[in-house]
């Protein structure tokens, strides 16, 4: 044994064994950081395609204007004329994709119509609201009402 | 996975209503804490040379190495993807407490557990290479690294690393702890964890409950073994117990007035919550069952002379009932920072599962499992020399 | 200005500018491919939203449309986005009456009559998409992170469902979803937005009380909403650098 090593060979050993760690580790780090890791910053570059590529289920309402035209004009001047379309009507993408077929469900006026009419202390005074109960105990809202265009005249 | 919501009081935000960390997160401060107190208690006879404590050293470090294996484990029970946990070393976060404490363990294990607990039996693993047959033979002279120089030049340079490393060991040590603290120290989001004080107090409850740990396995493995006690290691050992656990009481106290003084905005969410459901678990367990009776009994033990006995049987009930009010602290910081709403305007439950991954068993059996683990290092590495049997019956 | 006319400009400003980026993104999304898209710059855009608490009337239009648009679990304690229900006494801002039955989902049949001295007012809540985000900082392997137009996403492929970032938020935004058992919360609907749509909230809030804002954009309507009208964040004191804001915020919302 050589004389700089003597008394000193298991602690070369041990340091060879963290070497050899340390080296497996960083081959295990170059080989298992997935591709495209701090690209942007310190995440997986791919997970900003992910969160781009997840299915839609509002078509939004510049698709239902492309075929409802009659409806737009309907809606010019009213009092919902800034309600998006799905917002009453649920999610229509499918209904876009399959070209105007799958049609929705109509909703119901009474259920639908509620929701945002229905008098409460807590929606803002100046909101139109009535207690439904008292306004009109039985009925649909659309017996008076154009959906489209509330605003009776 | 379905759990039924608990039953919240108030107001909470729809989302937290259910508690994000349970059993196992209180289990793994505690832990680590182990560690922590294990290592300082150790590096009091290599370092400050208190050689009163010398029949405890190997004993520590075995303890410290025990825990510290099993301290990873709740972690893993508890996370959703353990097979990624990995990642942590892959790609740490390195402004992340969480990720850079994946490598203070490390550090840990590895450099100043592992290293120092090596040197200090590299003689006695290499007699027993030689000595031993079959698998052992395997075992020893791989823990060896197959080199046998026991030559006293090698052996003194062992004690020069070794006791380096015990110095920096100790450091480490409160990096390993402190950091525990700073990951819920740091959170500002949660005004039950949010101090600068956090980090201190796991520090030094981790010091309490590490002598605490060590000195009760040294009685029950001297029990065990019908040795005789050492008394003046064991009285040493427990003053310094007492030393920090004033140190620890105070701390713990030093936050809770500083609290009620300022009265912030989260002090009357935060004084309802003790007042109501971390009562038990706070005042009851933790503070006076915990702090208040076992540091009331180690100090009039260093006021009032007592006999032999009598002292063991002090230091052994305060010893077990220091280690529930440490666990009770970590309960109630744990789990009392998720009792209350952030919006301070409600309270909800913690349901803890029996036989589920985050339940009560997978946490029992952790506790148990170092002690097994233990009792395998005992076995595999004798942390004493020959030691007198212990005179007449055995009776404690 | 009458808030009629207001809101009015404010949507059809809005449609102005992303009807002519959505044309172009618009093919591929009828082409049922919507990550073809191409024509999305990140660097272009900082997002961030406006709410109007003044407009809020509680129908809770937002909370059904993003559980429908993202698939975010059903059941009662996950949630993307919601809406909470305040009542204070003038004089005790300090002890609002507040809740959120099932996050608002349902909207929120009435209980209990008017209280003539009290305020009463809807807050619909989600991810502050914060640009100094404790969430992000506390993440240990990167799997949240801020994208470079503003929103904090989460990869799922990366996340090890720690919670710590549900601990650090402190809204109350994430969750952890039980499918799949890494955290979830509201991303923004980068889907929509990076295709020049309107997020779900947006686009089903029958008031305008919700609008998405992209601050980098010039023409965006965002600004003019800003500048006439005082407004705050969530908890400004943890100076989050959160980037939705609040017209009308009371004192009293926690």
């Amino acid at each position: 044994m050589s004389g700089w090593l003597k008394d000193k060979e298991h602690l070369a050993r041990m340091a060879g064994l963290f070497a050899l760690g340390i080296t497996a580790f960083l081959v295990f780090r170059w080989l298992m950081v997935p591709a495209g890791f701090g690209l942007y910053g310190h995440y997986r570059a791919g997970a900003l395609d992910d969160a781009r590529a997840r299915p839609l289920h509002f078509a939004g309402r510049a698709a239902c204007e492309d075929c409802h035209a009659d409806v737009v004009a309907a809606r010019v001047g009213s009092r919902h004329a800034r309600i998006g379309c799905e917002a009453c009507h649920g999610p229509l993408l499918e209904h876009v994709q399959a070209g105007g077929e799958m049609k929705p469900a109509r909703p119901d006026s009474r259920v639908l119509c509620a929701r945002c009419h229905q008098a409460s202390p807590w929606k803002p005074k100046a909101f139109p609201q009535v207690v439904v109960a008292e306004h009109s105990p039985e009925g649909p809202c659309i017996a008076c009402h154009k959906a489209h265009a509330p605003k009776m005249s | 996975m379905e759990s039924v919501l608990p039953a919240v009081q108030g107001f909470m935000y729809p989302n937290e209503m259910e508690l994000q960390w349970g059993v196992l997160i209180v289990l793994y401060p505690f832990i680590t804490g182990l560690v922590a107190g294990a290592f300082i208690l150790a590096s009091l006879e290599r370092v400050f040379n208190v050689d009163a404590v010398k029949p405890t050293y190997r004993l520590a470090l075995l303890t410290a190495l025990a825990f510290l294996l099993v301290a990873p484990l709740p972690l893993q029970l508890h996370l959703g993807h353990p097979e990624r946990s990995l990642e942590m070393y892959l790609t740490p976060h390195t402004v992340s407490a969480m990720a850079m404490f994946g490598f203070v363990y490390l550090w840990y294990l590895m450099v100043v557990l592992v290293l120092e607990v090596w040197l200090d039996y590299r003689k006695e693993i290499v007699l027993m290479w030689r000595e031993s047959r079959g698998p052992k033979r395997w075992l020893y002279g791989a823990m060896a690294l197959w080199s046998d120089n026991i030559s006293p030049a090698a052996l003194a340079l062992d004690d020069r690393i070794g006791r380096a490393l015990t110095i920096i060991g100790i450091p480490s040590a409160f990096l390993l702890h402190g950091y525990v603290g700073f990951i819920f120290g740091s959170v500002k989001a949660n005004p039950w964890w949010s101090t600068p004080l956090m980090p201190v107090v796991f520090l030094f409850s981790a010091i309490v409950s590490g002598i605490a740990a060590v000195m009760l396995v040294y009685m029950v493995t001297a029990w065990w073994r019908e040795r005789a006690f050492d008394m003046r290691c064991l009285d040493t050992v427990a003053r310094y117990l007492f030393y920090a656990f004033v140190i620890d009481f105070s701390l713990e106290m030093l936050d809770l007035i500083h609290r009620i003084y300022e009265a912030d905005e989260s002090f009357h969410a935060l004084d309802f919550m003790v007042h109501t459901r971390l009562y038990t678990s706070q005042v009851i367990v933790q503070i006076v069952l915990g702090t208040v009776v076992p540091l009331s009994m180690l100090g009039l033990v260093q006021l009032v002379r007592v006999q032999a006995k009598t002292r063991r049987w002090v230091y052994g009930s305060a010893g077990v009932l220091t280690l529930i009010g440490i666990f009770a602290m970590r309960w109630n910081v744990v789990i009392g920072g998720q009792l209350f709403s952030k919006s301070f305007l409600g309270y909800t439950s913690y349901k803890m599962a029996w036989a589920t991954r985050e339940g009560l068993l997978p946490a029992v059996l952790l506790l148990l499992l170092p002690f097994v683990i233990l009792a395998v290092l005992i076995k595999l590495l004798p942390p004493w020399k020959s030691e007198p049997r212990r005179p007449g019956v055995t009776v404690l | 200005m009458n808030p009629d006319r207001r809101q009015f400009l404010l949507e059809t400003g809005k449609l102005l500018v992303l009807s002519a980026s959505a044309s172009v993104a618009w093919e591929a999304i009828v082409a049922g491919r919507p990550e073809t898209a191409e024509n999305y710059t990140m660097t272009d855009h900082w997002w961030s939203m406006v709410i109007d608490i003044e407009a809020c009337i509680g129908c809770g239009n937002c909370v059904r449309a993003c559980k429908e648009e993202n698939d975010v679990p059903r059941k009662e304690q996950y949630f993307r986005t919601w809406v909470e229900r305040y009542r204070v006494k003038p004089d005790d801002l300090e002890h609002p009456v507040v809740d959120s039955p099932n996050g608002g989902y349902d909207g929120f049949p009435d209980k209990g009559g008017p209280d003539a001295e009290a305020k009463h007012f809807f807050v619909p809540k989600l991810c502050n998409h914060c640009s100094n985000s404790p969430c992000v900082q506390v993440c240990p392997v990167g799997a949240t992170f801020g994208s470079p137009d503003g929103v904090v996403l989460v990869d799922k492929t990366y996340c090890l469902g720690c919670r710590y970032c549900v601990q650090a938020c402190p809204y109350g935004c994430r969750f952890i979803d039980p499918r799949t058992e890494t955290v979830d919360k509201c991303t923004l609907c980068y889907h929509r937005i990076t295709k020049g749509l309107t997020t779900a909230c947006c686009e089903t809030c029958p008031t305008g009380a919700r609008q998405l804002g992209d601050l980098k954009n010039p023409k965006d309507p965002i600004h003019q909403f800003l500048r006439e009208h005082h407004v705050l964040v969530l908890k400004p004191q943890m100076a989050t650098g959160a980037k939705v804001y609040y017209n009308g915020l009371d004192g009293s919302v926690r």
